[in-house]
């Protein structure tokens, strides 16, 4: 996303780049990046470890981890990427419950079903009004309680307007958890689900998770650094979920580019519970002139 | 030690021997209740260690009930731990000379639990192996830092009070104590520090006490206000009030009042110090936790009733789910058995004889257990978004075996701390002196 956000591609697009562009994990191999991958012979690949070094490897042992994609390092993390404020914007009138971001998502954070990242929650504001799906994440919140309350500076806040969560600093207090108004944290109770992971941590793909600290949606830092849209945003079948940058001034589903203020202002997007003062820069379009029908269960998230 | 250690020491007053005797002797029954708190200890560090390998994953605390017993537990001991200032500083400093036999008790109840809330605070972590970010990655905005800060200073004060109020006592049992195995001799020459009672030792002592008592008391209020803190600090139903500091630092003080009283009653009763602690000592004690208890009555109402009144959303909820809900038993429980029929029973003078005022204690101290519980899991089981699309597990908070041993194992630490403590040092000041024109010597006279 590093030139004009209006250029981002369609959505098709993305999922190719997402396969062409993925990471090859060689079976006991740790390595951060690849800079080389080309044929050798029918069985032997080259490629290089993260120490510099060319080797070769049987085809038959290297094994597609597209999911696994490596982001920066703890330190590099804090930074956030220069130049942009990224901003979300929910469309709760497109929303059926398909729930493929939260499959998408639970498969590129290695989460189980039990504790995803994010929710597609039923909503019905009172008795009369008609119930609707709000898909919830982390909404990045500007003033966000979470990261005041933090007593190490494990969650914090970046310039382009990510908060992140680092596992190598957490002291699993939970008191960001009781702090976020809006539930978007989970905890690694017991050991991670994935067993060892051997790639190196970083908060931008919150992969590795560790035992004993807490996770929470991040907006797929790693994504946007290679100029693709979170994992979410891409995987959502009705386009409810835009996705940009507020300096731009540009949103998109993967499908259409919109500006973010003219959306806002002509389908009266709002932030949940902006009386509470945590500048939330997730966006949500009240759920009027539904495309779909309220339905409990249906085909896509039965 | 065997009786003829007793035969053979000689006591140079009735007084010393009353008050001595039980640092030389060991009876069968404090030595069946020290096993008995080492086996809960055992069981506890069994817990401990299941939660050390496992994770957290062995309590039942999940993503949204994401603090359980272990912290409602810290945030009881943090209250009783603010006994110490109330005897060595409130009490003293208004010159309560009935209260000076207890101030002792108090303050080694006071170390004992701080010490306990600060190691059950590390039980509750994630990582205890990170435990020093909390120095070396110290962001002071945090409340959790505050309160890093302010218990360490509190302990600090706590046990030079402790300490310093100790030394003559100490130097006492190294001079007159001659019937004792030679580590014990070697423990009271070290910690007696070269005290002599010496007019100028004396002097310093005097003042030193004089401002660790006064230096405790804002230590104290800040150290359960800040405590407060930790979930005034946040948005949750319950929290979110301006109410909390004065509410805990009410609660707290009536809590350790009437664990003052436990500990009396069997202090007196183990240790034959009838004649020092007295009914008198009782019946004041009754009336001074009626007292506070009743300013806790009042600071109950006003954390209530606003919200009870509006019922505004999920603040709403919380108060149904307390008054009527899934903990209305606990909480009415709290309420009457443990605050209301405690100040109707304590107003008569029968109920602040020593057996019926060691039972309402028990329920005023159960109940100020249960209502920290109360006031920390409830309301973390009603955030503003409804609880959907989570395992079963995740809706209920019913304390696991590990959770329960570790806590139980926790009060067990304190009562092995407050025991070896009675058991080693005079737990009545013995040593008086002169201070001022006020003549200590008739503070024992009850
Ligand atoms: S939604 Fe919660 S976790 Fe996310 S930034 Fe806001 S307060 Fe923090
Ligand atoms: S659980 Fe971790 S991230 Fe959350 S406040 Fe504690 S140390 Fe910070």
């Amino acid at each position: 996303m590093e030139n004009d956000t209006t250029k981002i591609p369609a959505r098709r697009k993305f999922l190719i780049d997402l396969s062409n562009g993925s990471v090859l994990a060689i079976y006991g191999l740790s390595y951060n990046s690849i800079s080389s991958c080309k044929q050798a012979s029918e069985e032997k690949t080259t490629l290089m470890t993260t120490d510099g070094k060319l080797v070769q490897v049987p085809n038959s042992e290297i094994e597609e981890m597209e999911h696994l994609s490596h982001g920066a390092s703890p330190k590099e993390a804090r930074k956030g990427i220069p130049g942009k404020k990224f901003v979300m914007v929910v469309d709760l009138a497109k929303c059926k419950n398909a729930k493929n971001c939260i499959e998408a998502c639970d498969k590129h954070h290695n989460l189980t079903p039990d504790r995803p990242y994010i929710k597609v929650l039923k909503m019905q504001d009172n008795e009369k009004s008609a119930p609707y799906w709000m898909p919830k994440k982390c909404f990045q919140c500007d003033n966000p309680p979470c990261v005041k309350v933090c007593p190490v500076g494990a969650t914090y806040k970046r310039t382009d307007g990510i908060v992140l969560v680092d596992n190598e600093r957490c002291i699993g207090c939970r008191f960001c958890m009781a702090a976020c108004p809006y539930s978007a944290r989970v905890f690694n109770w017991g050991a991670p689900p994935e067993g060892k992971l051997d790639i190196p941590y970083s908060p931008e793909t919150s992969l590795p998770s560790q035992i004993g600290t807490v996770a929470k949606c991040d907006f797929c830092p790693e994504m946007l650094r290679q100029n693709k849209l979170p994992h979410c945003v891409t995987s959502c079948p009705n386009g409810v979920i835009y996705f940009g940058d507020e300096i731009d001034d540009t949103v998109t589903n993967g499908e259409e580019t919109v500006r973010l203020s003219t959306l806002l202002k002509e389908k009266a997007g709002y932030r949940y519970m902006e009386e509470l003062g945590t500048k939330p820069r997730v966006y949500y379009l009240p759920p009027v002139d539904r495309l779909f029908p309220f339905e409990e269960t249906t085909q896509e998230n039965s | 030690m065997s009786k003829s250690n007793i035969e053979l020491q000689k006591f140079r007053t009735k007084r010393g021997k009353r008050l001595l005797t039980h640092l030389i002797s060991t009876s069968l029954q404090y030595k069946l209740w020290i096993a008995f708190l080492l086996l809960l200890i055992v069981l506890g560090l069994i817990g401990y260690y299941r939660q050390l390998r496992y994770g957290l994953v062995v309590t039942a605390m999940r993503d949204y009930t994401s603090w359980g017993i272990y912290i409602s537990n810290f945030v009881f001991f943090v209250a009783i731990s603010l006994v110490g200032s109330l005897f060595s500083s409130i009490l003293k400093l208004n010159k309560n000379l009935w209260a000076r036999p207890l101030t002792r008790i108090s303050e080694i109840i006071a170390v004992a639990a701080i010490i306990c809330a600060a190691v059950i605070i590390i039980v509750d972590m994630g990582r205890p192996d990170r435990i020093f970010y909390v120095i070396t990655h110290l962001r002071i905005q945090s409340p959790i830092i505050w309160d890093v800060i302010i218990i360490s200073t509190y302990l600090v004060i706590s046990i030079l009070l402790l300490y310093i109020s100790l030394l003559p006592d100490i130097a006492l049992c190294r001079d007159r104590l001659t019937e004792i195995p030679k580590w014990k001799k070697t423990l009271y020459r070290i910690t007696a520090i070269n005290w002599h009672n010496h007019p100028k030792q004396i002097a310093m002592l005097q003042k030193v006490n004089k401002i660790l008592a006064i230096a405790i008391l804002p230590v104290a209020f800040a150290i359960h206000t800040v405590t407060s803190w930790l979930f005034a600090t946040t948005w949750r139903p319950g929290w979110d009030s301006t109410n909390l500091g004065p509410y805990f630092v009410s609660g707290a003080f009536m809590a350790g009042a009437a664990v003052i009283i436990v500990a009396m009653y069997f202090v007196r009763k183990h240790l034959k110090l009838s004649k020092y602690i007295t009914n008198i000592h009782f019946d004041k004690m009754g009336k001074l936790l009626v007292l506070l208890s009743l300013v806790y009555l009042y600071f109950n109402i006003n954390e209530y009733l606003g919200p009870a009144f509006k019922m505004v959303g999920v603040e709403g909820e919380h108060i149904t789910e307390l008054f009527v809900g899934n903990y209305a038993p606990m909480y009415w429980f709290v309420q009457l058995g443990g605050l209301i029929l405690p100040i109707i029973f304590l107003m008569f003078n029968r109920f602040r004889k020593p057996l019926p005022i060691l039972i309402i204690s028990i329920f005023v101290v159960l109940g100020a257990w249960f209502k920290r519980f109360l006031i920390v899991i409830p309301s973390l089981q009603h955030p503003y978004l409804p609880i959907q699309g989570v395992d079963e597990s995740y809706l209920h908070y019913n304390p696991t075996w590990e959770e329960w041993a570790i806590t139980i194992s926790s009060f067990a630490w304190l009562l092995l701390i407050i025991t070896v403590l009675i058991k080693l040092f005079p737990v009545i000041p013995i040593k008086k002196y002169k201070q001022g024109s006020e003549t200590i010597f008739k503070q024992n006279i009850f």
